[in-house]
């Protein structure tokens, strides 16, 4: 299952903690839920990067008092045509301003990318190994978006602004 | 006419292209069915009982001739001649080859055209009053609004895989043509005391296997607000919508668990911390949408010119003037129903034929456009008055002037068996029978006004639940058998039908239709109270009797 960041393949260099096994000293390491929670006062302190493994069915708001101190965050998508993640994606950027790692986990595919990427993720477990290299292309496969939403893209709305002035009255 | 700018072209030829790749990925097995299908059903492409289903959206139904002209070309070269006009304005071709699909779609994207979300689990074809812009009772254009929210969720990254199927619908007018409150989200334009239009927000409404009128969240929204109520409600939905079970996925189930008013308190949490953002309208914006909008330099024309008058010697004429022709708001024009209800013919299907014939007549008469409406009928929406008694003759020409708009034999229909994987039972052999026994439009007008639906199977697509008459197909012990409805209604008093008896075989079905319509006669206070008011008046029971009276 390929990791991609910035367009590339990269080595993964967070561990999973799967629920009460130890977590590792020094390592950057991922944790669900319900165990960050937990011990997030103490988690937070850590010098290693920690991450966190959040449910789509859980809201975000939650986990909105630790952002500061969360380097990723991974949302699931537990098959391609489950789309609430995309939600939490975009209330993780634009409500509570979420800086780190969004990473999208779970049923990922090449056609969903521009998607994800436009809800805010940047990094992308990608189920199939032959997307990988699709990548690119896939996200760059749009060059007009009819609404703004995390990623930044100028929308329509803005760039129809833009020319009014230039308008005729016809 | 909304005319395409270069934004709205670049997008769907890049959609053309994207869904051209994912096609040869299909072909060459890199896709699974299972992972192409909703990537295709984004792009209105069904698997139906014999092929492949395309669906094209007809936005606020408006087609330009040109449009018109490409349907009856795709209609030609990749179908079998011919195309269906269904109750959601869009047109569906029933033939085609998946590997043709790709330039299907790069053709009709060169007239504008395009399949994008017309089906799947995403936001559909925004549909409106087929009269927008020329009815006399309307506050203002609502396409200019139904554009706005076509664009905002057309590939909106959030809500492109949301729990179930999500549909918009807007009116304008006094009297709703589009049936706003069976929608997920039914948008009503008023006008506040202080002079300023706004919408009416109506949630939750849908019919299927669990019918329901939708219900007012808000009252009055501001027009800059629009797109961040909307966003609002469609966040709510998708976040906790259910997932679990697919016939509680749609949002009228959210709604009703939640109950109305909880809903609207989480929409409102939602858009307070959204209303000022981006989305927040900026009527320059609006403006330059508007300002996309073509209108026809009208003449100065006086109401019933003499042409009409000499006209209306003729018997045939006046019947067809009368029953399908419409006041326009501008003097001199009038609005021209085109029946897709022949005697004994499918609802809702035309020919290329056909489809160039009203194209080329919409050229002459209607300034280049043509309108679809969610009654699967068509409609010449700027026709100069004097014009009637030429395009009538033209019109009938082409079998499009049967006088029977509104009345028993202008039937809506879904495919049912005759095409559909979950069908019952057939749709479109009964619709064609009643026709064939109302064919006496004497007898059809002295009913008068009462629409019939029939849907093949529980998921409701020709809508019978809101049917004056609704006729469901249902299956026992393997044979098609009917369920009637009475007294359903999608206007202002929108009303679900109620069940009048134990369902009959096929064989019957079209005896109970005309069993119905003789027992409303005697029913009826007068000549002059409509069928659903009748029905209101004395309920079923009456009807029940005598129907089942001799069954
Ligand atoms: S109502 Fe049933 S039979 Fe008719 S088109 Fe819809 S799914 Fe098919």
């Amino acid at each position: 299952m390929p990791l991609v960041k910035a367009g590339r393949i990269v080595e993964d260099r967070f561990v999973r903690v799967v629920d009460d096994a130890p977590v590792p000293d020094g390592a950057a390491a991922i944790l669900p839920a319900a165990r960050f929670l937990a011990d997030a006062h103490e988690l937070v302190l850590r010098q290693a990067p920690i991450g966190v493994v959040w449910p789509n069915d859980r809201k975000v708001a939650e986990l909105a008092p630790y952002l500061d101190w969360i380097a990723l965050v991974a949302l699931v998508f537990p098959n391609f045509r489950d789309g609430c993640a995309y939600s939490q994606a975009r209330l993780l950027r634009e409500r509570y301003h979420f800086r780190g790692e969004l990473r999208a986990t779970g049923q990922i595919l090449r056609d969903q990318c521009l998607f994800l990427q436009r809800a805010g993720f940047d990094a992308f477990e990608l189920t199939k190994a032959a997307d990988a290299p699709a990548f690119v292309a896939a996200v760059q496969r749009y060059s007009v978006f009819y609404q703004p939403a995390a990623d930044g893209r100028a929308s329509t709305l803005t760039a129809r602004l833009a020319r009014v002035p230039q308008h005729s009255p016809s | 006419m909304y005319i395409y700018d270069d934004f709205d072209r670049t997008l769907v030829q890049e959609r053309v292209r994207e869904f051209g790749d994912q096609v040869n990925r299909r072909l060459s097995g890199e896709l699974t069915e299972e992972e192409f299908k909703p990537l295709r059903l984004m792009n209105g492409v069904y698997l139906q009982l014999h092929a492949y289903m395309l669906r094209i959206a007809i936005p606020y139904g408006t087609l330009s001739s040109d449009q018109m002209r490409m349907l009856a070309h795709v209609a030609r070269r990749y179908d079998r001649n011919y195309g269906h006009f269904t109750t959601r304005q869009n047109i569906q071709f029933n033939w085609i080859k998946l590997k043709e699909l790709p330039d299907a779609m790069a053709d009709l994207a060169r007239a504008g055209l395009h399949g994008m979300q017309t089906s799947g689990n995403c936001v559909r074809n925004v549909t409106t009053d087929q009269w927008a812009g020329v009815a006399p009772d309307e506050i203002e254009d609502p396409r200019i609004w139904a554009e706005l929210l076509r664009q905002h969720l057309t590939l909106h990254p959030e809500f492109s895989f949301l729990p179930r199927k999500f549909k918009v619908a807007l009116t304008a007018a006094a009297h709703d043509r589009a049936a706003v409150k069976i929608h997920d989200i039914g948008l009503r334009m008023h006008r506040n005391g202080a002079g300023e239009t706004g919408f009416e927000v109506i949630v939750g409404g849908g019919l299927g296997r669990t019918p329901f009128i939708g219900k007012t969240i808000k009252p009055f929204l501001p027009k800059r607000d629009l797109l961040s109520y909307v966003e609002a409600i469609m966040r709510t939905y998708n976040q906790y919508g259910r997932r679990d079970n697919i016939y509680k996925a749609r949002m009228k189930i959210l709604v009703h668990e939640l109950g109305a008013e909880k809903f609207a308190g989480e929409v409102e949490e939602e858009w307070q911390s959204i209303k000022d953002g981006p989305l927040a309208l900026d009527p320059a914006v609006v403006a330059d949408i508007a300002a996309r909008f073509r209108y026809p330099q009208y003449e100065l024309l006086a109401d019933n010119p003499s042409e009409l008058a000499r006209a209306r010697e003729d018997n045939r004429f006046r019947l067809w003037l009368d029953n399908s022709v419409t006041n326009h708001k501008v003097a001199g024009y009038a609005i021209v129903t085109l029946s897709l209800k022949p005697e004994g013919g499918p609802p809702g299907d035309a020919t290329a034929a056909q489809m160039d014939t009203i194209a080329e007549l919409a050229d002459r008469y209607s300034h280049g456009e043509i309108r679809v409406g969610h009654e699967q009928n068509l409609a010449l929406p700027h026709v100069a008055q004097r014009d009637l008694p030429t395009l009538w003759r033209a019109l009938d020409g082409i079998g499009v002037a049967t006088p029977n708009v509104n009345l028993i034999s202008d039937i809506i229909a879904c495919p049912g068996l005759d095409y559909c994987s979950l069908a019952n039972a057939r749709s479109i052999p009964v619709a064609e029978e009643i026709t064939r026994r109302f064919r006496d439009l004497d007898l059809a007008r002295n009913v008068g006004p009462l629409h019939i639906n029939i849907s093949g199977c529980i998921n409701a697509c020709g809508h019978h639940h809101i049917g004056h008459i609704g006729i469901l197909g249902v299956e026992k012990n393997g044979e098609e058998y009917y369920q009637v409805t009475l007294g359903g209604r999608a206007d202002d008093s929108a009303e679900l039908g109620t069940i009048l008896g134990p369902a009959v075989p096929y064989a019957e079905i079209a005896d109970v239709v005309e069993d119905i319509a003789t027992a409303y006669l005697e029913l009826r206070a007068r000549p002059g109270e409509l069928f659903v008011d009748t029905v209101q008046r004395v309920g079923v029971d009456p009807f029940r009797e005598r129907v089942y009276a001799a069954r």
